[in-house]
């Protein structure tokens, strides 16, 4: 502030001219406006606002003035140095804001440059398929069951009515353990986890079994484009009071538009398994041709025509299974169904080659991302 | 089964309208499944021609072609003569031939044109059997038969090129359909129209004369027929139609002799062996074989019987492998004259066992061991005597021996609505019955609501009431089941395993890790190749009695191999790195003795299922992880990082924070892993895998880039140690003090020991430490190293003073040194 100062001499002090001080604050007034940038700003206001600048040797000259002569003077000197430092704020703002918006610009990049730089992983569609199929029974209330991969004969194959001379044995060529004659062998599909479930759990009132078994299965097939000695079921089964044929075919019905679409559905045709009667072989009304067998191009490639893709098997649950796994076949009735998952993966989206799910190049499990 | 249409139709009366495709459409649907419709893939002009005139002009090259001049009729549009060149000559001037004309396109797409040959325009062809897919005949072209028509008719229907084969996929339970008169039955069946059974024949009066039979088995054999004609000529040709039908069921036309048994058990479905007479020393017996016994049979392979084989016998011992196929001995042969027929019934079981046994199919025992009809041997021995008789000149000897009689069949008692409830279908109780009567059962309405059903003799696969019920569903037709959903389902969602596998993959995938499925079928060189020593216990392994290669005998220990395999089959398509894993079973032999078979008629004890689960392999769950090459990649940003044992490490780690669990980590020596890179993985001081770096010697033998990394573990231990519910972190929010040490130990003193000394030492006060440099040398002495630690200090609930931070620094710093000799830099 302006009090008194000892250094002052008051002798050379002359009274503030009007006219000076307004030539003052315009030069200053002309330099913020002229400055390009926030280092000329910086210049422009210590020349013009500073300590040594004429509007602040002007403010100090006020306290040498004869007391009536202070007030004008300091009302005159206040507004030119208030015009000066609200253009100086103004100024300021202007250029910081012009600072800013170079910056950005000099930092653009190209923003089309890869950034692929970390690795990318997948789960196998195998896995995730089968995963889609469970949820889809889980939120119809069914649980899934599993079991191990290396089993023992009776359970693979006695227990679901597949006695030792059954012809259905040879059908199903088996990998057997060493020795043989521990009957314990790879098992050939899954359904000995319908068997384990029936004998752990059994059936009761407030209990009915409703699971679906998705599982790695083999057989002694030789390995080409579409045969493998492994690979993947997923097999249904449902006891419970007054379970019938109707039941079975809904909840196929269900699973098929689940899984393929609204619209697909299923049809069944006589068949024979051991473990069914009545049995039926289930089929699916082909997802792309939607029964039709061809379209503009001609055959439709998913059903080679048909309409109808060959799905699984299915039917009734034999009474004799249920006899042998504990479940009193007079009171209670199930159905049973299964498929390869690999061979629905094969055709939902259109595989040539079955070797290429087993193959384990990432190219191949990358590009379903989580589709599936 | 190849059924051909234009004998179903013989047997059957199908409306006008059913065409094959309705046909066999109706036949899926009632359960005999097409295969596929084959037809002659011919298109004419295809004519009967008379050879006018026949010129034999022998070529330089030795061989003689006729040139021959045909009379096709108005088949060629002017009437003139056919020039044609033949290179066969089982032909003369006067023959009636099967001519093709430029236009015809023959089988395989051959296009025949008028074309300049041997010095003349050949226009068309004179057609050999073979060249009209009518049979492997080569040698001759075919002459008709003088009576066939005039030239210029068209020959299809005559040579049956215009009849479809049907051939069907028939299931197990329906043997009654290897059959034409099966087939036929069910096309009746189908379209409700009359069937003219083959079967129902009038046979002589039984008297045990045809030829003596003994039967010592009959439970192997409950019926045995024979039969003799004489006087049969050996040369006489098997007639068209017998030899075309036989041909186009799959079979080879043989002689009469043969094809006759063959036709006849196409039609009815009956098994038939005609032996030469004049071979046979006495009686005909039937019998389980003795221990050391052969037979060579039909095929000349020499066999050594079993005990359990039912063998047919004279004097001599055995002449037959009964059911399945005939001996040598006594084989037909074209100077056969005098033929014993023999049709018998017999035990479908043993028919499978025997056939088993001697890896033997055939289409006689493919019908026997899925059960045939025990009231056809009579009917199909005298169908037989007819047909010998008939083309081969023969005479049929007087006398039927018919042994044994056909096993009764029992009543089965079925609930009027079975069908209905089974089948959601409202299906009436009088179509139950007229739908079992339908398929040739005995239907006795026991009271209102009960049925007594006998089936009818050709179904021995009809035996419960459930069967009667697909019966039922099936003609009523399968698709007029309607669809419901059921509402009763209770199911507790996912299991926790099941939830945990999926988070633990979707961890690694988010990890950059692709997910594979290998084969797990290791041997000996696969063990090899991972390095494994001689005594490794991942060598004792389940082995398999049938592997499908001898150099994979085993289910596999380690899921490395396949993972392996698979890095190195990327490596090899041009990968610059690959971070795969896989989860799956490995399997351990239990040895705690066989698995025992139980009955099936009532559930096994408690104790018996306890027995089964433990007699199979210890078949825990697995993950593997390999990482090979770039990991993280190079670009304009700059170097890419390759993987290396510090990649496996974190896979482990990162899986255990997801998981909640502890993993201690310490150093171990294993192969496949670098010896001086391998960490063994263990939870609460149970081990449960290794990762670290793999072996040279283990890259190099797989082609994986060096410093490849892996990792196994047992997941199932993993999920058990998981933890179930978190308790709610606490933190301070209070100022943070940090302090960092830098502390020199022996270079064998391990960065684990160094922090959980620093840790004991810092006390509560300590909130986290960090390794955050390793330093060796210049200023630190050879055999030492530096390690830097970041100590990050909090209090609950003040501010903390230098003074206390510096403290319990100190004691950390002195615990170090008192527990790892380290000295502070
Ligand atoms: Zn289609």
């Amino acid at each position: 502030m302006s009090g008194p100062n000892t250094d002052y001499d008051p002798v050379e002090v002359a009274a503030v001219s009007p006219a000076e001080l307004e030539a003052a604050r315009d030069a200053a007034l002309a330099a913020i406006a002229a400055a390009t940038d926030l280092e000329q700003l910086k210049a422009v206001r210590t020349d013009h606002a500073g300590d040594r600048s004429p509007l602040a040797l002007a403010n100090r000259e006020i306290g040498a003035l004869p007391p009536q002569a202070r007030k004008e003077a300091g009302q005159r000197v206040g507004q030119a140095r208030g015009a000066v430092s609200k253009a100086l704020a103004a100024r300021q703002e202007v250029l910081e804001a012009e600072h800013e918006a170079r910056i950005l610009v000099e930092e653009a990049v190209d923003v089309t440059l890869p950034t692929d730089h970390d690795p990318v992983g997948g789960r196998h569609p195998l896995t995730t398929g089968a995963e889609l199929i469970a949820d889809i029974f889980v939120a119809m209330g069914w649980e899934v069951a599993e079991g191990p991969v290396i089993e023992a004969e009776w359970l693979n194959f006695d227990a679901l009515n597949l006695g030792p001379d059954h012809p259905a044995r040879t059908m199903q060529d088996t990998f057997w353990t060493e020795p043989a004659d521990h009957h314990v062998v790879l098992r050939t599909h899954t359904s000995p986890v319908q068997a384990r479930t029936m004998l752990t759990r059994g059936v009761s009132d407030g209990a009915p079994i409703y699971v679906v078994c998705p599982g790695r299965v083999f057989r002694t097939d030789e390995y080409d484009a579409t045969h493998s000695p492994m690979f993947h079921q997923v097999e249904g089964l449902a006891i419970d009071e007054g379970i019938s044929m109707a039941h079975l075919k809904g909840t196929l019905d269900h699973f098929a538009t689940q899984m393929f679409g609204e619209g697909i559905t299923t049809r069944f045709r006589p068949s024979y398994f051991p473990f069914t009667e009545p049995s039926a072989e289930v089929d699916l009304i082909c997802f792309v041709c939607r029964g039709v067998g061809h379209d503009d191009t001609g055959q439709c490639r998913t059903c080679r025509g048909e309409g109808w893709i060959e799905w699984g098997g299915c039917g009734i649950v034999n009474p004799r299974v249920l006899q042998a796994c504990g479940v009193d076949s007079e009171r209670y009735s199930g159905f049973a169904f299964g498929m390869g998952i690999d061979r629905t993966l094969m055709f939902r989206h259109g595989l040539e080659d079955l070797r290429t799910l087993f193959e384990g190049d990432v190219r191949f499990t990358t590009a379903f991302g989580s589709e599936l | 089964m190849l059924a051909p249409v234009s004998w179903i139709r013989e047997l059957v009366e199908l409306p006008e309208h059913v065409t094959t495709e309705v046909l066999t459409d109706r036949l899926t649907a009632l359960g005999l499944k097409l295969e596929a419709i084959q037809a002659a893939d011919i298109t004419g002009p295809l004519v009967i021609g008379r050879v006018l005139t026949q010129d034999k002009e022998p070529q330089k090259n030795g061989k003689v072609i006729n040139w021959c001049t045909v009379d096709v009729g108005e088949a060629n549009g002017t009437g003139e003569p056919q020039g044609i060149i033949c290179g066969a000559h089982n032909f003369g001037p006067g023959d009636l031939v099967v001519v093709v004309l430029p236009g015809g396109v023959l089988p395989g797409g051959f296009e025949i044109s008028a074309r300049k040959t041997y010095g003349h325009v050949s226009a068309g062809m004179i057609c050999s059997a073979r060249e009209l897919g009518l049979g492997e005949d080569h040698d001759g072209i075919i002459v008709l038969p003088p009576d066939a028509g005039q030239p210029g008719d068209d020959v299809f229907a005559l040579l049956g090129l215009d009849d479809e084969v049907i051939e069907f996929e028939i299931n197990p339970d329906r043997a009654y359909a290897l059959s034409v008169r099966g087939v036929a039955r069910e096309a009746a069946l189908g379209f409700g129209v009359p069937f003219a059974d083959p079967a129902e024949r009038e046979l002589p009066a039984v008297d045990g004369k045809a030829w003596e039979v003994v039967v010592d088995d009959p439970s192997g054999c409950p019926v045995f027929a024979a039969r003799l004609v004489s006087g049969f000529d050996p040369t006489a040709p098997t007639p068209e139609f017998i030899k075309r039908r036989v041909e186009q069921a799959g079979m080879r036309s043989i002689s009469l002799a043969v094809d006759v048994t063959n036709y006849v058990m196409l039609e009815l479905g009956q098994p038939i062996h005609g032996y030469d007479a004049d071979k046979v020393a006495g009686a005909l017996g039937v019998r389980r074989a003795r221990d050391g016994e052969k037979l060579t049979t039909l095929d000349d392979v020499v066999r050594e019987l079993s005990v359990e084989d039912l063998v047919i016998t004279d004097d001599s011992g055995p002449i037959g492998l009964a059911g399945v196929m005939g001996g040598a001995t006594t084989e037909m042969s074209e100077t056969t004259t005098r033929i014993l027929i023999e049709a018998a019934h017999w035990d479908a079981v043993s028919m499978f066992r025997t056939g088993k046994r001697h890896k033997l199919t055939s289409e006689a025992g493919k019908r026997n061991e899925r059960g045939v009809d025990p009231l056809l041997p009579g009917i199909a021995a005298d169908r037989v005597v007819e047909l010998l008789v008939e083309h081969g000149g023969a005479t049929a000897e007087p006398g039927y021996t018919l042994v044994g009689t056909a096993p009764e069949r029992h009543a089965i008692t079925i609930a009027t609505d079975l069908p209905a409830r089974l089948s959601g279908i409202d299906i009436t109780a009088m179509t139950t019955v007229e739908s079992l009567r339908a398929i040739g059962a005995t239907v006795t309405e026991r009271d209102a609501e009960t049925l007594e059903v006998v089936p009818p003799t050709w179904r021995p696969d009809i035996n419960d009431p459930y069967d009667l019920v697909e019966e039922v569903v099936r003609i009523v037709g399968y698709d007029q089941v309607p669809s419901v959903l059921p509402r009763r389902a209770t199911g507790r969602g996912l299991t926790r395993t099941q939830r945990l596998r999926r988070r633990i993959g979707r961890t690694l995938a988010g990890a950059g890790l692709v997910e594979v499925v290998s084969f797990p079928f290791v041997g000996e060189a696969t063990f090899d190749k991972l390095g494994l020593p001689a005594d490794d216990p991942l060598r004792t392994t389940v082995g398999l009695a049938n592997p499908l290669s001898s150099e994979e005998p085993a289910y596999t220990t380690t899921l490395l191999p396949g993972l392996l395999d698979a890095a190195s089959r990327n490596v090899g398509r041009g990968a610059p790195g690959v971070a795969l894993f896989e989860t799956g079973t490995v399997a351990f032999p239990a040895d705690n003795g066989p698995a025992p078979i139980y009955g099936v008629h009532t559930r096994p004890s408690e104790a018996e299922l306890e027995k089964l689960i433990e007699a199979l392999p210890v078949q825990p769950q697995h993950l593997a992880v390999v990482l090979a090459g770039e990991r993280r990649r190079a670009g304009w940003w700059g170097a890419g990082t390759d993987a290396g044992w510090t990649d496996a490490l974190a896979v482990v780690r990162r899986l255990a924070a997801d998981l909640g669990v502890t993993v201690e980590v310490a150093s171990a020596a294993r192969m496949p892993w670098h010896p001086g890179r391998c960490a063994l993985i263990s939870i609460d001081g149970v081990e449960i895998g290794h990762a670290g770096e793999l072996h040279p010697n283990v890259c190099r033998a797989y082609g994986l880039p060096a410093r490849s990394a892996a990792v196994e573990l047992d997941l199932d231990a993993m999920m058990a140690a998981a933890t179930e519910v978190v308790p709610g972190p606490e933190f301070s929010t209070m100022p943070l003090a940090k302090e960092d040490v830098a502390l020199v130990v022996d270079a064998s003193v391990t960065v684990a020991a160094v922090e959980a000394a620093l840790r004991e030492g810092a006390g509560d006060l300590l909130e986290s430490i960090r390794l955050f440099d390793v330093y060796t040398g210049e200023q630190i002495d050879e055999g030492q190293k530096s390690l830097a630690f970041a100590l990050r200090f909090r209090a609950p609930d003040r501010t903390l003073t230098e003074a206390e931070t510096g403290a319990a620094r100190d004691a950390a710093v002195a615990r170090a040194a008192a527990l790892t000799g380290a000295v502070q830099r």
